[in-house]
């Protein structure tokens, strides 16, 4: 199953290497992973989202709870979370249809068109990774040059807790 | 109330280590602690040289476990740093309250790759509790005051401060707190009266219900209650080899460790059990074997101090997360309260009584005059009860987990999770200082022994008379018993003979007692010599090199699949 994990942290040096090498160290997997600074410059956000059955989420889930430089560590349920990602595309331009087509299927997915060049077209896409998963598929056949992903960023909704 | 003062980072680490109570400490000096060790000449804390810094942190180890206080090793930048690493891990792996403090390039040095610099942070940051790295001098103080509270707290562990030369050599104005917050540290839960309860009606409904004491139910020193709650129900107890000790070895309800190799009686019990309470204990696979197989027709109630252990390795049908002592101590005050003690036997302890008793008379035993049971027995026999008892990593200590019977809890301590060889001997310099007037004995084997000898130094010059045993087989023995068992007796690197050192010499050399027993006669007489010494003594015992530890449960296997001697 697929977890999306909210954590926590003190806005410390060297706190990044001690969660992902915890992931590292037991054995878990890290799907994609986003770190940013809070509203208070004194904690940091992370999220991880990761791989496993359910007994490995709840490993997981304490063995980072355990650390203790993570303040609040949360399993989020997707139901219930605003969750997204960032991606950019860099897409071969072929012919001059290309670039119409292209942007038909970034409107539908909701992204935004840069730098329209003769033979390739860069394209920003936030949305869900499975979105932006059906987006890449959509996009393939074109020829996709490059693509930069920022790893998924989750709030849960109020009410939800 | 917080006091202010003036001072350098390196006495203020001086300061702030007699506030926490600090009187002796184990290390090695060197370019990057010059500042910390210069401050020794000016406080009331006691150094005491090692000869390597892995051994340094051993002794704060051995301390550590035997004081139930932080054992504290000193050692410098670099190369002196990586090498307490290993004495970092194995009091992670052990859950041994320890404070590394090590020297550090300056700080416009770090990151330079300057003489004797080493990311000891990143290095160690996987096998410690927690690491600090303080860049400016009035930090020390604080740091200090956490990385103890750290390191004695909730499930114990090494704490790694690691201080920069200039941080040592900065003066500041110098704060020591009375109190701190450490936000994402909670190490104590509060008692759980509902499991407990929960706990103590799954254990009267169980057809063959046992107690499985792990080393938290030592760590915790919860003997008293862990007696009582199995005398109230009547519970056959075995443990873990880290819990070896926990119970008394003589109590009739007593069937010693389970494991790879533990006693035959407790494993076929434990294999037989249909509810086991388990304490303290993160059910490694060197004490259960396969996991799924342990876990099979068995409700697992699992206490322990860490949330982190419930779940990992074995499904806990009942969860009591705390403290084992407090949650030990409320199980007994229900039974108490409810009037529960059991007094007629149930077919179940009766069964387990004629187990233990079958394989105690049936067990069979090395023939010769110097078996490993028979030397080990000898040993129990002459030694106070109180006595400690540290090993090294091997064979010998197998043999010392099957035949060394522990009467007073608490008296007994091996790196059992890490398995490192070479750990005993300076544990055991570290728990005589702890405790200076009970005899402290390192049961070894010459493979072990061999890689911190060199502590005699340390033992001799520090008037730190502990015991050495020495069994002796001049083999890496548990290796080469697994070349025999495993690889068609190919024996491939474990012979020690040719190089292996006169250790009657080697302890004299040091200024230390060596003595050789080749027969019960000679080691009898050389134990009582060792206890009336009053330098260390190196008792030197030649055994059969072929002689195998057994019962063994081989790697992969359950713990029912015992291979017993033939």
């Amino acid at each position: 199953m697929w977890a999306i994990l909210s954590i926590l942290v003190e806005n410390k040096p060297g706190i990044l290497f001690k969660v992902t090498h915890l992931f590292r160290a037991r054995d878990f997997n890290i799907d994609s992973i986003s770190v940013g600074v809070t509203d208070n410059p004194e904690y940091s956000k992370m999220t991880i989202t990761t791989y496993g059955d359910e007994k490995q989420i709840d490993q997981i889930v304490k063995q980072l709870d355990k650390m203790i430089d993570t303040v609040k560590v949360e399993r989020l349920d997707e139901h219930k979370t605003v969750y997204r990602e960032l991606s950019i595309f860099k897409i071969k331009l072929s012919n001059a249809n290309d670039s119409m087509e292209i942007n038909k299927l970034t409107n539908a997915y909701g992204g935004k068109v840069h730098d329209v060049k003769k033979d390739s077209i860069m394209v920003e896409l936030t949305a869900t990774p499975d979105q932006i998963k059906a987006f890449e598929e959509l996009a393939k056949p074109f020829g996709i040059i490059d693509v930069a992903r920022t790893g998924v960023a989750a709030l849960q909704r109020s009410g939800a807790e | 109330m917080n006091n202010m003062e003036n001072m350098i980072g390196a006495k203020a680490l001086m300061t702030a280590m007699e506030k926490e109570g600090v009187k002796e400490v184990f290390g090695l000096p060197g370019g990057a602690n010059l500042p910390m060790y210069d401050e020794f000449a000016r406080c009331n804390i006691r150094h005491i040289l090692a000869r390597h810094e892995q051994s340094a942190a051993h002794m704060a180890d051995g301390f550590g476990r035997v004081s139930r206080k932080p054992g504290v090793c000193f050692a410098t930048s670099g190369p002196g740093a990586t090498n307490i690493l290993t004495g970092i891990a194995t009091a992670q792996a052990d859950s041994a309250p320890m404070v590394a403090i090590t020297g550090q390039v300056p700080t416009p040095m770090i990151g330079k790759d300057a003489f004797q610099e080493s990311d000891i942070i990143g290095m160690a940051n996987p096998v410690v509790k927690y690491a600090f790295q303080p860049r400016h001098a009035s930090e020390i103080p604080e740091v200090v005051k956490k990385g103890f509270f750290i390191a004695e707290t909730g499930r114990p562990g090494p704490v790694l401060i690691d201080i920069p030369k200039d941080v040592q050599q900065n003066e500041s104005e110098m704060v020591f707190p009375d109190e701190f917050k450490i936000q994402g540290y909670h190490p104590w839960a509060d008692p759980d009266i509902v499991a407990v309860e929960k706990a103590i009606d799954m254990l009267m409904h169980a057809q063959k219900p046992v107690i499985l004491a792990g080393g938290g139910t030592i760590i915790s020193s919860a003997f008293a209650e862990l007696q009582a709650v199995a005398e109230a129900l009547m519970l056959p107890v075995v443990t873990t080899f880290k819990g070896k000790g926990a119970f008394p070895e003589n109590h009739p309800l007593c069937l010693g460790p389970i494991g790879m190799h533990g006693h035959a009686e407790a494993n076929k019990i434990m294999s037989e059990a249909d509810c086991v309470l388990a304490i303290g204990t993160r059910f490694s696979d060197r004490s259960v074997g396969t996991f799924e197989e342990f876990e099979k027709n068995l409700k697992i109630i699992h206490m322990d101090v860490d949330p982190a252990e419930i779940g990992k390795n074995q499904t806990a049908q009942l969860a009591v997360v705390g403290d084992v002592q407090m949650n030990l101590r409320i199980m007994v005050k229900l039974l108490l309260q409810k009037a529960i003690k059991k007094t007629e036997e149930t077919p179940w302890v009766k069964h387990v009584k004629e187990t233990k008793s079958y394989w105690q008379e049936n067990l069979k035993l090395h023939p010769g005059e110097m078996g490993a049971a028979k030397l080990l027995r000898k040993l129990r026999e002459i030694l106070p009860k109180e006595s400690i008892i540290t090993t090294e990593v091997g064979q010998h200590q197998m043999w010392a987990s099957l035949f060394y019977d522990v009467i007073q809890p608490g008296t007994f301590f091996s790196s059992t999770g890490l398995g490192t060889m070479g750990w005993g001997f300076p544990a055991a310099i570290g728990a005589k200082v702890a405790k200076p007037d009970v005899p402290v004995v390192d049961i070894a084997g010459d493979g072990s022994f061999a890689m911190t000898e060199n502590s005699l130094a340390t033992a001799v010059l520090e008037d730190i008379p502990v015991i050495v045993f020495v069994m002796n087989n001049f083999t890496l023995g548990m290796v080469a018993q697994w070349q025999r068992t495993f690889y068609d007796r190919r024996m491939i690197g474990v012979d020690q003979g040719k190089y292996c050192p006169d250790y009657v010499k080697l302890a004299e050399s040091y200024g230390a007692q060596g003595i050789r027993a080749e027969s019960m006669d000679e080691l009898d007489k050389a134990v009582r010599d060792a206890l009336s010494s009053d330098v260390a003594t190196v008792i030197d015992i030649p055994i059969d090199p072929e002689e195998d530890v057994l019962p063994f449960v081989a790697p992969g296997t359950s713990l029912k699949d015992m291979i017993l001697p033939s």
